[in-house]
């Protein structure tokens, strides 16, 4: 920490240090949206567990055989067999593309989202070992990172809906769904229709950065308590950390659940005409 | 809550999984899970055939029983239906030979009666002849009274 050698940190400035990414321009983005910065933390970590989860995919996948499987197999399987059975039951269509990219998003997302188990501190702290100042662990708790991918399931929605329904046909359908065919509803359907897009991307990406960013934000608070250095603050941590730990598995799973859900539901919408 | 291009990075990286996952997991996965699912089926297809070719054997195995069983009848039926026959055939044969060796022995009996008969009259013929020889020495010739004799004897 800057501050480290000062004096110790506020929690007000403890929160706003760890709630602080690690940007390719060295210090803190000013301006809301500036796509001349990247933060290098979401990209690293991202990267990391979606190279551990299609490491661990593959590996499975490379030893896959039709005997009895193993365990790790099994598992696997079981996943597959999981994400094979929504995708099937909520797209129809062509699904080579659709379904591994729903396993994929699924296991990544929670691969991602699980960062939040480690202890708060105990990345940023061994990045301090190494000069790096500023970092959050946890990508889906950046709003870069959930709505880049919900706007590569926007782009997915517009690509099976060119696909399935010819350029035409969509544009057709975005000037008169959802109310109907006449000229002066063209506007109205092509209101809500791009209202419609944009709600649910956004929706999409925000629901998962929402629900990763508030409890990233409990944790730190919990840890808060633990470095209050008190008997209290102490049992205070062990006991919240470990409730809110368990209580996190679920919104873990879920959330990634919700948003490997959400995109079959997006792209299947794209393959039914209204 | 910045806005920035970590959104493109994270875009992209999406796009790679989700094709590596497309080209490099997917497939073995499902091969795998359809092949296993193959070789139940056709466990299962196997145990049913060889439960109705099991059930198939057995009946064929009771009928040739039955049929073996049916067949044995017969032969014996048919064994004890010519042995009736034969012994019947035996039978009739021996009766015949019988009544011919008792019509022989009473043929042999009559014609040996018949004979001593004969031999009886020739013999009281000769012995009246010598009786009366005896008796008559003195008065009747036996050259001229021969004729009488014979026809004395065949009247006998």
């Amino acid at each position: 920490m800057a501050s480290g050698t000062e004096s110790a940190p506020t929690a007000g400035e403890y929160i706003v240090h760890h709630l602080a990414h690690l940007t390719s321009t060295g210090h803190k983005q000013e301006a809301v949206i500036d796509w001349s910065v990247f933060n290098l933390d979401t990209i690293f970590w991202s990267l990391a567990m979606g190279g551990l989860a299609i490491f661990l995919l593959w590996r499975a996948a490379a030893k896959a055989t039709s005997g009895v499987p193993g365990r790790f197999q099994a598992a696997v399987e079981i996943l597959v067999e999981m994400v094979e059975s929504q995708a099937k039951s909520i797209v129809h269509g062509d699904r080579t593309f659709i379904a591994p990219v729903a396993l994929t998003v699924f296991v990544w997302v929670l691969f991602m989202n699980a960062m939040d188990f480690f202890p708060v501190d105990l990345f940023p702290r061994i990045g301090e070992l190494f000069g790096i100042h500023y970092q959050r662990v946890v990508p889906t708790a950046d709003l870069n990172g959930t709505l880049g991918m919900s706007i590569g399931v926007l782009l997915l929605c517009i690509y099976y809906n060119i696909k399935i329904k010819g350029a035409g046909g969509w544009i057709h359908e975005l000037f008169t769904a959802p109310f109907g065919n006449h000229p002066l509803l063209y506007p109205v359907n092509f209101a809500m229709q791009m209202i419609e897009f944009t709600a649910k991307t956004v929706s999409h990406g925000m629901r998962l950065f929402g629900n990763m960013y508030a409890g990233e934000l409990v944790f730190m608070l919990i840890a808060l308590m633990g470095s209050t250095a008190t008997v209290a603050g102490f049992f205070g941590h062990v006991f919240a950390g470990t409730l809110w730990a368990i209580f996190h598995i679920l919104i873990v799973v879920l959330q990634a659940f919700i948003f490997m859900m959400l995109t079959l539901v997006y792209i299947g919408q794209a393959h039914e005409a209204h | 809550m910045n806005l920035n291009a970590t959104l493109f990075a994270q875009l992209t990286v999406f796009f790679i999984l989700g094709w590596f996952t497309m080209k490099f997991v997917w497939p073995p996965i499902m091969t795998a899970l359809d092949d296993r699912a193959q070789k139940i089926a056709d466990g299962l297809a196997a145990a049913d055939k060889a439960k109705t070719d099991l059930a198939h054997a057995e009946k064929k195995a009771s009928d040739e029983l039955r049929k073996a069983r049916e067949s044995a009848a017969e032969f014996r039926t048919g064994a004890e239906k010519q042995a009736t026959a034969t012994l019947e055939e035996a039978r009739v044969e021996a009766g015949k030979i019988i009544a011919a060796a008792r019509e022989a022995a009473e043929g042999e009996a009559a014609a040996a009666s018949q004979r001593a008969k004969e031999a009886l009259r020739e013999h009281v013929a000769q012995l009246a002849v010598a009786g009366a020889e005896k008796i008559l020495r003195k008065e009747i010739n036996a050259q001229v009274h021969a004729d009488l004799l014979s026809q004395l004897k065949s009247e006998l």
